[in-house]
């Protein structure tokens, strides 16, 4: 038996030797097929994994409260009047579900530090921003409460501010140019990293709202706040009892529109990775279409080598081997060959989908299951149509086989 | 070693043969009877469609009968299975076509080599096995050509030895100077008269060029499905 089984190895060995273009490109087949499948779910899998990072990073349980109607078709932010900070105490005082509640005051401004200059985000804020966007400091510390009440000139600034101005030295202590004014650098971010929306979020630096009002505005408007919900509590009830509050000191009529809105950053990520599952699942089926495109290559180039075949497994059959040999060696013939080009698909599809999210900055997270499914289908498409063929020929008469034309 | 032995290798008794069913049925064997002695060379001639071919595929074990007995030595052919004929083809027979029929893109040696790897046999045995057969067929030093590097001639000489590598009591030809000119054609009928004579090896040929028939010990001319006639040659 094992001796059979080793003879029907080295026919099926010879067999593909001998026929190198047709096992090449029966190879070649599977390899692209898998290749293709496997990276693009890899990739899809990746940027899933990617933006969700992102958006847990933006902080867990975010509202975000902007002047304005909700953003989409028919938006309308013109007439709707900013927040002030008195708002941002009532909501403090009348929403216990909220944990954080920090106001945000910004605008783009050039940074100088020495001789170095860095255009920069500028947000005038409270302690309360580090909670709602899940900042830690690095080095220094958060602001003072008087430094929060007079609006000191102190800032807290993000790792690639430190980078552009401060490459060496330690930015704690520096005077930091802020447009016309300066202030001192109390504090350092822990870095985050790039943000859902492919900006960076280092790139930021951080002053007391009073400050920012005052020197950079020049108003008592806070343009956004951000709110962070306690740990456990669900988002609609807090999110409804902001709007009543907001509609009743803003003295909104009952027929009149909301002119802010409220948005939960879970909502933002699960609508940002709905979409991405959809690409996710748009690139699996063009993969799929390539894998079934390698799987009619393969089919072709067994079913064009038939008539070969067959009289090959005539010649076989008349000179004494037995229909059950035949098919042996056709089956190992098929399963190396379908084996063979599986493993390379997932070799070259392991070292690309490496090389792709390198260079796109995105988690690799190998999917075992879209593995053995990709080689599994390929495998059987090899199989099937390397193995199906050749039982029908070798069930034929060897004269009829020999003289199959 | 010419001499015939008494009891018969292969008895053929009222053998009919079928093709297709109903009125599209054609009977291209017609109950034949015929006995073939060990170390016999027997033509087969006979018009196409006179049933030789199919006559030399069931002596091949390639075909089962219709109806009738096969004997080949104590065996009942004609009651076997596929893989039963498989099995004495394997053990007993060695074939040789018009078409040559070799594996294309293959060695001479590794083509020779085939029906031993079939019987199991291990690799040395095979190598030294397929070099003496090739060289009994005049093809020492082309073990490694492949069928398209070698002329007509030569690859029937790969074909006959591929047949005779395993020792085979009887070897069957199916026209096998079909494809080749006149000078090939002799020089194989020579090459299949000494495995006769110096081998014993039964030899049974379908042809139908009777200069290439004048070299077997015997001839068995068919018509209509039937031996018509049955010459034996005087001894030499």
């Amino acid at each position: 038996m094992s001796q059979m089984l080793l003879n029907a190895l080295l026919l099926a060995w010879r067999a593909i030797r001998r026929n190198l273009m047709r096992s090449f490109l029966t190879v070649l087949g599977i390899v692209i097929g898998v290749g293709a499948v496997i990276t693009m779910v890899t990739l899809g899998n990746g940027a899933t994994r990617m933006v969700s990072n992102q958006i847990s990073s933006l902080g867990s349980n975010l509202l975000i409260l902007r002047p304005g109607q909700q953003l989409g078709p028919g938006r309308d932010s013109a007439g709707a009047p900013n927040f002030k900070l008195a708002d941002v105490e009532a909501i403090q005082n009348q929403v216990p579900a909220l944990k954080a509640v920090a106001p945000v005051v910004g605008s783009r401004v050039t940074l100088v530090a020495g001789n170095q200059n860095w255009s920069s985000q500028v947000s005038g804020t409270t302690n309360d921003y580090f909670t709602a966007g899940n900042w830690n400091i690095a080095a220094g510390r958060k602001f003072e409460p008087d430094e929060e009440t007079v609006g000191k000139a102190v800032c807290v600034i993000g790792a690639t501010v430190k980078r552009q101005l401060f490459p060496r030295e330690s930015p704690l202590g520096a005077e930091l140019r802020v447009k016309n004014f300066s202030c001192e650098v109390i504090g350092l971010l822990a870095a985050k990293g790039q943000g859902a929306m492919g900006q960076d979020q280092d790139d930021v630096v951080l002053m007391p709202v009073r400050t920012a009002q005052r020197r950079l505005t020049g108003n008592q408007d806070v343009s956004t706040l951000m709110l962070s919900l306690r740990d456990g509590v669900t988002a609609e009830p807090a999110m409804d009892q902001i709007r009543r509050l907001m509609r009743e000191r803003r003295k909104l009529s009952d027929n009149e529109d909301d002119n802010f809105n409220v948005m939960d950053t879970k909502q933002i990520a699960q609508t940002l990775s709905g979409t991405i599952r959809t690409m996710t699942g748009l690139l699996g089926a063009v993969a799929a279409v390539s894998l079934l495109v390698g799987g009619i290559g393969i089919m072709n180039i067994m079913l064009v080598s038939v008539t070969e075949r067959t009289r090959e497994i005539g010649i076989r059959l008349a000179i004494g081997a037995l229909e059950h040999e035949v098919l042996l060696q056709f089956l190992i013939e098929a399963v190396v060959l379908s084996a063979l080009g599986g493993l390379i698909g997932i070799a070259l599809a392991f070292v690309t989908c490496l090389g792709l999210t390198a260079l796109m900055n995105m988690p690799f997270l190998f999917n075992p299951g879209i593995n053995l499914l990709a080689f599994g289908f390929s495998a059987l498409i090899g199989v099937v149509f390397g193995y199906v063929p050749a039982r029908r020929a070798a069930s034929l008469d060897p004269i009829v086989a020999l003289r199959y034309e | 070693m010419n001499e015939p032995s008494r009891a018969p290798l292969i008895a053929l008794r009222q053998v009919v043969k079928t093709y297709g069913t109903g009125t599209a049925a054609f009977r291209a064997l017609n109950g034949v009877d015929l006995d073939i002695r060990e170390g016999e060379f027997v033509a087969i001639m006979g018009p196409s469609g006179s049933g030789k071919s199919t006559a030399l595929n069931i002596l091949g074990c390639l075909d089962a009968p219709t109806s009738g007995a096969y004997y080949f030595r104590d065996i009942r052919v004609d009651e076997l299975t596929r893989n039963q004929r498989a099995l004495l083809r394997r053990q007993f027979l060695g074939f040789v076509f018009q078409g040559f029929n070799l594996l294309a893109r293959t060695s001479a040696q590794e083509n020779v080599e085939l029906p031993l790897l079939y019987r199991g046999e291990d690799a040395a045995h095979r190598h030294e096995a397929s070099r003496r057969a090739l060289a009994q067929v005049g093809l020492d030093g082309w073990e490694h050509h492949t069928p398209g590097e070698l002329s007509g001639g030569q690859q029937q000489r790969v074909a006959i030895a591929r047949a005779i590598v395993t020792q085979p009591l009887v070897l069957l030809a199916d026209e096998p100077t079909g494809n080749l000119d006149s000078k090939r054609g002799h020089e194989i009928m020579e090459l299949l008269v000494s495995l006769n004579r110096e081998h014993g090896i039964t030899i049974i040929m379908v042809t139908h060029e009777p200069d290439m028939a004048a070299y077997a010990s015997r001839t068995v001319r068919f018509v209509d499905g039937n031996v018509d006639s049955d010459l034996r040659k005087e001894q030499p």
